[in-house]
Formats: structure tokens, sequence, C-alpha cells
């Protein structure tokens, strides 16, 4: 029988080609009703999608558009006159974020990115925007640095070595005079922690505006005379916490207000770094020693110690310059924390900690857990850091009907035990397992139903890096904020209330530790009790 | 390619044609989802490339000119061979342009020792994983042209 049908088959296929019948048609469509049934599959799936992301959409509540862009600083006065202090690791970033970088380093992203085409600093650092800033004035105690950072505030044309350089700025020995100088409008403070309430104080006695690295504050007496200096003199202070510009952040703090996380009552926050550069043994210059450091200038206000170029590279290991990890890493946490949940200041701090793994004669604690109490919100915040383990915790707010994991990405998903969305999940609609929102930087728009992949690859800073070929930089936008807000005189993000919350609360976690105990916050008297 | 001597039994055109048919159905689907998707690039699935092409990948998905370009081959390619194949239209044609998208997928991520991707793969593979054997599958579709048998490649060839 299919014998029969095989010779009608090859028949009908060998016969003459432009004899077209009835079979032929039939024939040419057979497969075309597939594609109806594709058709209908597709239909029924997109429905299906739809149906599940406008329930969670409209269960959470939650706007899916990225925080506006911000606009282009005002260049059409007079350029803003800027005074360096400090060209350290992180003074160098600042003047780069300032739109200022050493020929040197402008050579050697030029030469990354002529080998290694993943390389984008030198294109994103041209792309950078104009502030419209001119550094007038530099101070640094290490000879080396001092005469860096004149010439890179001499780079105004952005370029490496042979360039064309524009007006060197004037080279100051010392911040004081430096503060002095009528021919500054505004600081940049990127000096050791015991440095930044001196030299704050000092701007804002000049009536010259500040951008201060983090913590505000080395000691607790200087957090009141630095927040009263910066009042009376009305200067615009800005802390450098660049995570105010984080967009994510800004989502976070949406999806609290919100109430989308439900009753919170516990955050986790954390450190986790493996390198002797996270632990702060940062390299010796070749060129530093006693003829080219002003020791006594780097000592200042800090106990008398030896000339040590441990002591000056690697100041971050002693209590004596340091504010240890509650100064330098603890705070961007807690400022991450403050900016999205207006915590304040705690009723209380409880630290314990100690130097476990670099033995290398640091007094700052290379471990260490605090606990901090907000009764009045019902709250705890507990930070844990370790310089000995890369394993990655993460921040995470905990809610009773969603947890949310923040970093450069949001996600939130629904607590399986939740009261608020019992409903949907025993329906199916939510999925505990699965984010009920996930916002990712840069992409055109956050989604409750984000596919699998482009979760993967975000969270592995694989996605929308390079599209269209800009990524800013926070510490810009920071920078950025402040001087527009000297222009137009209105108050940055990172203001001095909220610097003074920051200083308060890694002063109670740092005395916490050294005294051993428990310690709190008298509200009232604005006095902290050990 | 099909000698006009040799005779398909029903049951061997029946599952050529399913082949063909399933395989323009998974194409088809695969360049619709991302068709629909206003947020889909290639860019994560590029910057993910492991082994010797890596750095060819790499460049594409660095190349703000040829990224867009990339995307909406790969996204009308599927689309176009799907529908081709169902259809058995031009489907010689569809099946050179898939194997092609395969080996291209293939070796963005090749499944060999040493190698390991940031999405997880749902199955173990070592050397052989689902594209190869989509892209062989694809290899003997070629070689026995349903599309002139059931398909418009039939009226296609008739009208002549």
């Amino acid at each position: 029988m299919s014998d029969n049908k095989q010779n009608q088959e090859h028949t009908e296929q060998t016969e003459n080609k432009k004899n077209v019948g009835r079979r032929d048609v039939i024939k040419s469509l057979a497969t075309v009703p597939v594609l109806g049934a594709f058709a209908y599959g597709v239909y029924k799936k997109k429905q299906y999608d739809r149906l599940l992301s406008n329930s969670i959409t409209d269960e959470v509540g939650m706007s899916y558009e990225e925080p506006a862009a911000t606009p282009p600083s005002d260049l059409s006065g007079k350029p803003l006159r800027v005074g360096l202090i400090g060209y350290g690791i992180r003074g160098k970033m600042l003047a780069k974020a300032l739109g200022f970088a050493h020929p040197t380093m402008v050579d050697e992203w030029k030469e990354g990115a002529m080998s290694n085409k993943d390389d984008k600093r030198y294109e994103e650092f041209l792309q950078q925007e104009n502030l419209g800033i001119q550094i007038t004035a530099v101070c640094d105690i290490f000879n080396t640095y001092e005469k860096m950072c004149a010439e890179a505030g001499a780079n105004v044309n952005r370029e490496g070595t042979g360039g064309t350089m524009g007006p060197m700025p004037k080279i100051f020995k010392n911040y004081k005079e430096l503060c002095a100088s009528p021919d500054i409008d505004a600081i940049v403070i990127a000096a050791p922690d015991h440095w930044h309430g001196p030299m704050t104080i000092e701007a804002a006695k000049n009536s010259k505006h500040v951008y201060c690295e983090k913590p505000m504050t080395w000691t607790v007496e200087e957090t009141y005379e630095v927040r009263k200096a910066v009042k009376e003199s009305g200067i615009t202070f800005q802390l450098g916490h660049q995570g105010r510009q984080t967009d994510s952040y800004q989502k976070a703090k949406e999806a609290i207000e919100k109430g989308v996380l439900g009753p919170i009552n516990l955050v986790e926050v954390t450190t986790n770094r493996n390198t002797p550069n996270g632990a702060w043994v940062y390299p010796i210059h070749k060129d530093a020693n006693p003829g080219t450091i002003d020791w006594e200038q780097f000592i200042g206000p800090a106990p008398w110690h030896e000339f040590s170029l441990e002591r000056f590279f690697r100041w971050r290991c002693w209590w004596d310059y340091s504010t240890g990890l509650s100064g330098d890493l603890l705070t961007h946490e807690y400022d991450a924390i403050n900016q999205i949940m207006n915590v304040g200041i705690p009723d209380s701090a409880m630290s314990t900690g100690g130097v476990y793994f670099y033995k290398d004669g640091r007094t700052v604690p290379d471990v260490l857990h605090t606990v901090f109490e907000f009764p009045k919100q019902d709250l705890s915040l507990v930070y844990s850091a370790t310089l000995s383990s890369q394993h990655q915790r993460g921040k995470v707010v905990m809610g009773h009907d969603a947890w949310m994991e923040l970093g450069q990405t949001l996600t939130i998903n629904a607590d399986v035990e939740s009261t608020k969305y019992a409903d949907k999940i025993k329906k199916g609609i939510i999925d505990p397992e699965l984010p009920i929102y996930s916002y990712i930087p840069g992409r055109k728009n956050a989604d409750a139903v984000t596919s699998a992949t482009e979760k993967y690859f975000a969270g592995r800073g694989l996605l929308y890096t390079y599209r269209g070929g800009k990524r800013v930089d926070t510490t810009h936008l920071h920078m950025k904020e402040w001087v527009d807000c000297i222009r137009d005189g209105r108050e940055p993000s990172c203001n001095i209330d909220q610097g003074f919350e920051e200083a308060i609360t890694a002063h109670m976690g740092t005395l916490s530790y050294k005294h051993n105990k428990k310690v709190f916050w008298d509200a009232e008297n604005e006095k902290i009790i050990v | 390619m099909l000698n006009p001597n040799q005779k398909l039994s029903n049951a061997q055109l029946a599952a050529l044609l399913i082949l063909r048919v399933v395989i323009g159905w998974h194409f088809l689907y695969e360049g619709i989802t991302k068709l629909l998707n206003p947020n889909w690039t290639s860019v994560g699935y590029l910057m993910d490339s492991k082994g010797f092409f890596s750095g060819f990948y790499h460049s594409l998905a660095a190349s703000p000119k040829l990224l867009p370009v990339i995307d909406a081959l790969n996204e009308w390619g599927l689309v176009l061979i799907g529908v081709a194949l169902i259809m058995g239209l031009f489907t010689h044609w569809a099946i050179y342009g898939g194997m092609l998208l395969l080996a291209m997928y293939y070796f963005s991520h090749p499944p060999f020792i040493g190698l390991t991707y940031a999405l997880p793969s749902e199955g173990s593979y070592l050397f052989i994983d689902k594209v190869v054997i989509e892209f062989f599958a694809m290899w003997v579709l070629s070689l026995f042209p349903t599309g002139k048998i059931i398909g418009f490649d039939r009226l296609l060839v008739k009208t002549k």
C-alpha cells in the first residue's frame, strides 16, 4: 500500500514541473497551520506574562522608570576655583572626577585602551562632563604628590605626556595658607582622617566651600565643631559618600517608602575584602623619605611618633590617624541605609572584633561587628566586616513581607511567610523564589518579570556596561552635585546634618570597640555616653 | 542532495518534516521573544563568551556601532529562518543561515574543559551540546530537501 503511495509521490515529483495541481497547492501549504498554532501559543504566553506582570506591578506599586538624569552643569559664569588638599590614592580619584588627571595617568589609560579593547578608562574620562572648574591651588606634604597634583591641575585639556598644559596651580606648603588664599572658592579634602575636621573648620572659617572625604571627623569633639563651623559660615558642604548617587539606592528608598517590604526589623550590611590593598597595606613610594615628607605636618593633631613610612602610607592601620573599619567602610554602609531609610543616629552601639589576620603592628581591628539599635523604629542594624575573606554578603534589608538585596542592582523578593503577599503567593502569582521587583541600572526600564538570563548577566556586571558608550562614575556625580549646589545655593544630598549623623554613628561603633562595652546616644543633650 | 530516483517512505518523510518544523519553531520563538522584549540585547551573552574566539565576541559587544546591527541580525535572522523552515520556503537558504547562527553560538560558548559560564546550563555537556546537535540535525535536513515535497519550495520548483 505504501509502495503505491511512494510511486505516486515519485511520479508527482518528476512529472512536468509547470503542471501545478490542487495536490501541489495543498502540499505546499501543508505546514502553514503550524504558524497559526505558533501565533496562538505566543499570544497566550504573552497574555499570561502580562497578567502576571500586571498583578505584581499593581501589588508592588513601584515605578519602573530610571531616576531622571541630572542636567548639565551651568558653565555660563566664571569657572569655580578649586584647591586640592591631598593627592594620595583617593585624592587622585577625586581630581579625576573633577576632570583633572596627571598626564602619566592619561598615558596609562591610553595604553590600556590600545592593548585591551574592553579598557574604557580613557574613553570614559574624555566623555566625563566638564564641570567648569579651574584648579588654582594644591597642597600635599609629600613632594612627589605635591608636584603631581599641580601637574594634574594644569592638565586642562585632559592630555597625556607632552600635551598642552594650562596654567600651573599655586603650590601651598601648608593647608592653612591654602585655605586663606583669595584665589580659591572651594576646597577638596582628601587628607588622612585625623585632618578632616581641622581642615574643614579652617576652610569654613575662610568661607571656602568644602568637599570632604569620609568619615567627616576623627574625634567626637571635632564633630560638633565642624557642624558649628559649617553652619555658621553658610558654606556648601558635601561629605564624600558617593553612594548617594547610586540610582538603585534611590529605587530602594522608594520601595521602603511605599511599604513594599512591610515592617522592617533587621538590616544587615557587610564588608568583605581579602587583599593587602583592601586591608590598607598600601605600597610605599620609592621617593618617600624624611627629606621629601613634611612629617610634622602629617602628625598634626595626632600623638607624636617618629618618622615612619608605614605610618605615612598605611595610616589607616593606626587609631593615631585613622577611624579603622568604622570610619572607612562602615560609614559607606551606614550612609546607604541612612539615605534609604532615614534612620538617623542609633540609640546604642555594641562592637566586637579584633586584629585576627594582619598582625603587622596595626591597632585597628581587621574583623569587626557592630550592632546599632534604633528602638523607636523597631530596628537593628548589623554591620559585619572582615579583611580576610572575599565571600560577598551584600546589603540586605529584611522586612516581614519581603526582603531586598542592594548593590549596583536591586532585587526584592517576597517572603514565603509574608502576610501582605500571602494571597498572591497561594494563587501562584508571586513566587518567593523569584524577584517581584528588580532594578538594573542603565536598563531602559525596570520590570517585574525580568528574564533569568538578564539577571544572571547583570549580577555579574556583564549587562549594559557599554551601551550608549557611557558609564558614569558615581564619585563624579557626587562632586558634580556639590559644584552645582555651590552655583545654585542648594543643599547637597550628603550635607553637614547627614555628615554629623554619619560621624557620630561611626564614633559610637569605635568607642564601643575600644571600651569593650555598649555605648549610648543621649539625643536630648547630643552626647555619646560610654 | 536527494537523488530523484531515491524514494522516501512516508515515515521517513514525516520524520524529516517534523524535524524541520520543530527546529523552525525553536528558531522562530527564540527570535520572537527577543523582538518582543524592548530591553533585549546580546551584550551580556557576547561578554560572557569564553574560549578561542572570545576576543571577537567581546569586541562585538564593545562596539556601540556594531552592537545594534548584531542584535537586529540575530533577532530577524532567527525569525526569518524559523518561518522559512516551518513553511518550507527557501529551505536550503534557511538551513545554511541557521547552521551559520548555530556555529556562531557554539563558538561563543564552547563547552570545553575548563570553561564555565555566567548562565548555568540545564544539562551536562562536554564538547557536544544541544547547539551542536541542532547544527547536525540541520545538516541532515539540508541533504533531504523536504521543502520541495511538503512546503512552498514545491510551488517554486513547479512554477520555475
